[in-house]
């Protein structure tokens, strides 16, 4: 389905749609610093935008975000839409003077993508380095070794060394880009799912009370969206996220190019440019197959592209919404995306637009009924 | 007036890896123009540039070499819209995942340097360093567009934007060696409306990365009395041996060993101690690693000199430096050509020479 068909099939008068100020916003979400327990920038920027369109607002213990937007009418079902605000990066955690400093991880990062990148550490975006030795003075033997994090430091230089404290939470320092069809930013996971919560809460279709969570610290164990579904008590809810695309070419001894192979990829989990990610299954939920089925049939219906992410591994705020009270039917949407938890992600607008675009369908159609039918 | 902090961030935005040097020898072929009088381009691309003096013919002449070539990587194939890679100059490739670049394809396009996902890579690869042959480029386009703006043999620079450090340090990549550049420009700066005796070529050399080249042909072609090669040199960095090292911002290095004429060693080190720059002695017992390997050997030889400016994290696209250090190499560069007269050449000698006078 291209961009097209979707405008003439999909969009009616009332859909969001991502145009310029939307990406703008993105790009304000990506740049800012909210590595996990530190996520205020973003909770900023995203109490300033949905303000002015809601009808409760507050900032839990946690530091969720959490919002509700009343509909209007009989038979209104109560859904909660989560996106988490908190990103992958560092803390500081010792100081070797004269601005050098240890650090350690703040959620999944491979140690692989550390080494020589830009970085921005504390409330006050200091620069600085993660280095790595001149390859000159490294033996043989080391260049079959991981550079591993324990001797990895970052190096904002001697003046600035002095700004900095002990807990001081640091970034991946990369600017977003837009990359012809693609956009290229650091944060993408989750900040397309903000950015797309956002849009819905300003735009929400009025048959459903919309309890907006935007969560915390999603990237060490799922637990702001665990006390945001017991706060907001929904009756179904969406996790917004963004999963990773592994639809790059294989490799094998063999042939191919002279001398590689590239067998067929079969577990690229989702593929840039096929539309929103709709989850089965992760290592973490059994999606609602109700809920499944409402945005299959909604994409169908519309004509909106989508795929289903391969089951498996993984997992989004819905693994601690659905077991939470007496539970509570979910299911994921994701924009698919590449790179995810490393300095520069990569993902495709048009996937964000058809994400967007079939959530709001969705809302706009479902109503209790879809829990008449037993799971 | 050319500011040097402002004109070193921009020589380490402009392309020109070793063997394409044109876009940033450009760069720098402007900001020579009004400091020289007289300037061409060498057969392999690198600029000389004419400060002239004032000793009657055949005048004797100095050559300061900074090499302006820089590392990057070179498209080798493409596949799905990804393209795989090879390297100019040593990189080393544990720090290359996640990078950012620039494919010089058609136009240029951004675009990243990735780590395919583990079940891409072979299993003995999973928890090891990814050689650079499974490395590719995502550039965000689609496969058809690739493969219309982009063909085997475009070149790759890194992309990493220059990063300000407070206290005047510099971070980015290709500091090496566009600093020594810059260092350079400082020298022909100060010695604007000074008088020479001597003739003075500064030279932007290509291809150090790769043959030393640039330097062994405009050595050659120009014929120096006297060359000094200036690069940079290890800064003391967390990982780095501390006795092969230098901090950054307590000066810059003198060379010592074979590449260097003993002599000339001296010259340097009682003037910057005169002019009460810090220097500290780089000993280099086999070969220097720089231009002065090329230059040392041009023709019948050059008395050949190392100057040497502390680079952290050499090679990676967050290489860093303190500014001051390439303010004092441009200080030391104009005093030394400065002070060039008639006689210095015969104070050119060597130490059993000296005993036995």
């Amino acid at each position: 389905m291209n961009a097209k068909s979707l405008n003439k099939t999909a969009m009616d008068d009332h859909s969001p749609r991502i145009g310029t100020a939307q990406i703008q916003l993105l790009e304000r979400l990506c740049n800012v610093c909210a590595v996990s327990g530190n996520e205020g920038e973003v909770r900023s920027i995203v109490l300033e935008q949905i303000r002015p369109h809601v009808d409760e607002v507050k900032i839990d213990a946690l530091g969720n975000v959490l919002a509700v937007r009343r509909g209007a009418g009989e038979n209104r079902l109560r859904v909660m839409l989560a996106a988490h605000m908190d990103e992958v990066g560092f803390m500081i955690t010792g100081d070797e003077e004269n601005g050098i400093f240890r650090f350690e991880t703040v959620g999944g990062l491979d140690p692989r993508q550390l080494a020589g990148k830009a970085v921005l550490v504390g409330d006050d975006h200091l620069p600085g380095v993660i280095g790595a030795k001149p390859i000159h003075l490294t033996e043989g033997e080391e260049l079959s070794q991981i550079i591993t994090l324990e001797t990895l430091r970052i190096d904002v230089g001697p003046e600035n060394g002095k700004k900095v404290k002990l807990g001081d939470w640091v970034s991946f320092a990369t600017r977003f880009a837009r990359l012809g069809p693609s956009l290229r930013a650091k944060a993408l996971d989750d900040r397309l799912g903000v950015a797309t919560l956002i849009e819905l809460v300003r735009q929400a279709p009025s048959n459903i009370d919309l309890l907006a969570a935007f969560t915390v610290q999603e990237e060490v164990g799922l637990r702001g969206a665990r006390v945001a579904a017991y706060a907001l008590d929904p009756q179904v809810a969406f996790a917004l996220d963004s999963t990773p695309a592994n639809d790059l070419p294989g490799w094998e001894q063999g042939s191919c190019f002279s001398e590689y192979d590239c067998p067929e990829n079969i577990h690229y989990n989702t593929r840039l440019g096929l539309g929103p990610a709709i989850y089965i299954a992760d290592s973490a939920t059994l999606s609602d197959p109700r809920l499944i089925r409402h945005l299959v049939d909604t994409a169908e219906a519309l004509g909106i592209p989508y795929q289903f992410r391969q089951p498996g591994g993984g997992g989004t705020d819905a693994g601690v919404i659905h077991k939470q009270r007496a539970g509570i039917p979910s299911v994921s949407v994701s924009v698919p995306g590449r790179y995810a938890h490393t300095a520069a992600g990569l993902c495709r607008l048009e996937d964000w637009k058809n994400t967007l675009a079939l959530l709001h369908a969705a809302l706009s159609r479902i109503s209790p009924q879809i829990l008449a039918v037993e799971r | 007036m050319i500011e040097i902090n402002d004109f070193t961030k921009k020589l380490i935005s402009a392309a020109g890896l070793s063997g394409y040097e044109s876009p940033v020898r450009g760069m720098i072929e402007e900001v020579w123009r009004p400091l020289t009088d007289e300037m061409h381009v060498s057969r392999l691309g690198s600029l000389h540039a004419l400060r002239r003096g004032s000793l009657p013919e055949p005048r004797p002449s100095l050559l300061l070499a900074a090499h302006m070539d820089a590392i990057g990587l070179m498209v080798t194939g493409i596949v799905d819209g990804f393209l795989r890679l090879a390297e100019i100059g040593g990189l080393d490739p544990r720090v290359l995942p996640g990078q950012l670049v620039t494919v010089h394809g058609k136009k240029d396009l951004p675009g990243m340097i990735v780590q395919p996902p583990a079940h891409l890579l072979p299993e003995n690869l999973r928890n090891k360093p990814v050689p650079l042959g499974y490395l590719l480029v995502d550039v965000g386009l689609l496969p058809d567009q690739v493969q219309k703006l982009v063909r085997i043999g475009d070149l790759i620079s890194f992309a990493q934007p220059p990063i300000e450090i407070s206290g005047d340090y510099l971070a980015g990549h290709s500091l090496d060696n566009r600093v020594s550049v810059a260092a350079v420009t400082q020298c022909l700066i100060e010695l604007q409306n000074r008088h020479l005796d001597w003739d003075i070529w500064a030279v932007a050399t290509v291809q150090e990365e790769e043959t030393l080249g640039g330097a062994a042909t405009s050595a050659f072609q120009l014929r120096p009395t006297l060359a000094v090669a200036i690069d940079v040199t290890f800064g003391s960095s967390p990982g780095s041996p501390g006795h092969k090292t230098f901090p950054i911002g307590k000066g810059p290095t003198l060379g010592w060993g074979a590449n260097v004429h003993p002599a000339l060693y001296k010259a340097f080190k009682e003037l910057a101690d005169r002019l009460e720059i810090p220097v500290a002695m780089e000993t280099m017992p086999r070969s220097s690693g720089t231009d002065a390997m090329a230059l040392q050997v041009t023709a019948e030889g050059i008395p050949s000199m190392i100057i040497g400016i502390p680079l952290r994290y050499m090679h990676t696209p967050v290489e860093m430096v303190a500014m001051k250090d390439v303010l004092r190499v441009g200080r030391l560069l104009a005093e030394f050509a400065a002070q060039l007269d008639d006689k210095f050449i015969e104070r050119l000698t060597w130490k059993e020479a000296e005993k036995n006078k």
